[in-house]
């Protein structure tokens, strides 16, 4: 039985799901939960309990309240070599993406970046993740000092059929930040806070055909329907239609919402690549040729200006 | 100030990788290499602090094969002053590319002053090099940011979150970041440029003038396979302004009731 850390973090009090797909493939396993600074509810403990964990430790300590790079890294550096883990999993978050790798270097150990599955063979961990934004998958194997690191993206795993409830004590323990040199002044909230591409369930994309910013209005609409996250393509983006943080694709953000709706998007292999493993794909578009078809559940040959009033209609019905 | 630029050496975006015969990565022999596109980003960027700090030099460091050094070509055909190029597989795995590029900066015998990379290498993306290189080098890092402000020694970036909000950060030179688009426009390589560039130096070192071992790698790939494809879906014409709304409706039923995802 290996001993797993997996490095959890709270959206708006709660745990976020990416940790609850982690632990419910960590059944066999003995595994722990950390949070770096901030407050746990209980009813989160709880959660964490039912889908596996047993320890829940939470590490406080000056500087700890908000993240930063160093700060996280030497927290958890400490307290994972008095505890001696075997391997630390994340969600592949902006925080996670971004301190792993120094915490596994404090280490000299490996990371295995952005898994989209894994399996524990015994006390080994192997991953499969996709390279060259999902034009191929790869198995990755880990070698060297102990503990090994991955990551693992959201949604990708999925939320487990059934649960092993683990202990789920909580654990407060005291951790040093140490040094910090890159330290956040501050966070300019979103003009308009929305689920994040690389989290959403469901996304609807907008590419060339939208023509210009205004027209991203008709995505907005139906999206508020959905509960969705609007994406654009690189056209799109490149033309100026949209800002590069709403690229999805090779070059822009990977995604893997359960629904994913390509309005006006021809469909080019880079763009394929970074939403491809969307688990429902809707195409919309005049040219019934468009490589996106290729890709598409459910293809609508069609000029998106009267298709997409027409969806957001429908689903005003269904959606009640 | 001295900067040093990473840039890595990628397939072309169009390129319909394969997996090559034992399936330890993609078959190369007819791609077409190009600058990582986030790669061009950091370059710029180097080249904007630069023009605002006198004296200053910029050094492309890449690891990777020597079948064509375009990625460091171009960059120096933007305006970088030098190049490194450590000979290595093209799929060594971040921390011995970290090591690497550390190994190649020391070796250039300049103090650092800043260090940028590309928010990710579209071949891997693995998003590791820059963190574990500033961990080496004992240096604070930000990855992947979208803002860039100096004020001498200090520097003011931005790095985006989950849906949307930024982090504003403080830190002094030295220090390493990376960054994404949206962070600059990068210019074309001019015609003087290019010629410019053919005459400025690459300095080409082994793994092992840079103190990379084989026992470094830490991480292995195997199976390199394609996705699996999915099964043909079903398409509608709605062309015909008499069918939209009922294809509409045909396909919100659809999703509802056989796909299950609204």
């Amino acid at each position: 039985m290996a001993k797993v850390l997996v490095y959890s973090e709270l959206n708006k009090g709660k745990v976020k799901p990416v940790t609850l797909e982690i632990l419910g493939r960590l059944s066999g396993q003995d595994a722990d939960v950390v949070f770096v600074g901030g407050e746990v509810a209980a009813d989160q403990i709880t959660v964490l309990g039912e889908y596996g964990a047993n320890k829940v430790h939470v590490l406080k300590g000056d500087k700890l309240d908000k993240y930063s790079p160093e700060g996280f890294s030497n927290a958890l550096h400490g307290f994972i070599s008095a505890n001696s883990y075997d391997y630390v999993l994340a969600g592949a978050t902006s925080a996670g993406k971004d301190f792993l790798p120094r915490l596994a270097t404090k280490f000299d150990a490996g990371l295995a970046s952005d898994c989209t599955n894994f399996i524990f063979e015994g006390d080994t961990f192997h991953g499969t993740r996709p390279l060259f934004a999902g034009k191929c998958l790869a198995k990755v194997n880990l070698q060297g000092p102990k503990p090994h690191f991955a990551t693992v993206r959201p949604n990708a795993l999925g939320m487990p059929e059934t649960k092993t409830a683990g202990s789920g004590e909580v654990n407060e323990v005291s951790a040093d930040a140490g040094e910090i040199r890159a330290m956040i002044k501050e966070i300019v909230a979103a003009a308009n806070e929305k689920v994040d591409l690389t989290e959403a369930n469901i996304i609807i994309s907008g590419g060339r055909a939208m023509k210009n910013p205004e027209n991203f209005a008709i995505l907005d609409e139906c999206a508020a329907v959905l509960g969705a996250t609007v994406g654009a393509s690189r056209a799109a983006v490149d033309s100026g239609f949209a800002p590069s943080n709403m690229q999805v694709g090779q070059t822009g953000k990977t995604v893997s919402p359960s629904l994913y709706i390509a309005c006006g998007i021809s469909g080019a292999i880079q763009h394929l690549a970074g939403m491809r493993t969307s688990k429902v794909i809707v195409a919309i578009n005049t040219d019934p040729d468009a490589p996106i078809f290729t890709k598409a559940d459910y293809g609508i040959v069609g000029d998106l200006y009267t298709i997409v009033p027409l969806l957001t209609e429908e689903l005003k019905k269904v959606m009640d | 100030m001295n900067i040093f630029v990473c840039v890595k050496q990628v397939p072309d975006t169009e390129t319909k990788v394969q997996p090559n015969g034992d399936g330890t990565f993609i078959e190369t022999s007819s791609i077409k290499w190009i600058m990582n596109p986030y790669d061009e980003f950091a370059v710029e960027q180097a080249l904007l602090v630069k023009a605002a700090n006198a004296g200053s030099t910029v050094t492309v460091v890449r690891v990777g094969s020597v079948k064509d050094t375009e990625a460091l070509r171009t960059a120096m055909a933007m305006g970088a002053d030098e190049a490194i190029l450590v000979e290595a597989d093209d799929n060594l795995d971040s921390y011995s590319i970290a090591k690497a590029i550390k190994g190649g900066i020391e070796k250039s015998g300049k103090d650092v002053g800043l260090v940028l990379c590309g928010k990710q290498a579209i071949d891997d993306d693995c998003l590791q090099v820059p963190q574990v290189l500033a961990e080496m080098m004992n240096l604070p890092s930000v990855a992947v940011i979208v803002g860039f402000e100096q004020s001498g020694e200090k520097i003011t970036v931005k790095r985006e979150i989950e849906g949307g909000a930024l982090e504003v950060y403080e830190l002094n030179t030295p220090c390493v970041l990376a960054t994404n688009k949206g962070i600059n426009t990068p210019r074309y390589a001019s015609l003087p440029g290019i010629m410019k560039a053919k005459r400025k130096p690459l300095q080409q070192l082994s793994l092992a003038d840079v103190g990379v071992e084989t026992g470094d790698r830490r991480v292995v790939y195997s199976d390199f396979s394609l996705p699996p494809e999915k099964p043909a879906g079903k398409t509608f014409d709605a062309m015909d302004e008499a069918n939209q709304a009922s294809v509409v409706a045909e396909v919100v039923g659809l999703l509802r009731n056989e796909a299950k995802v609204i």
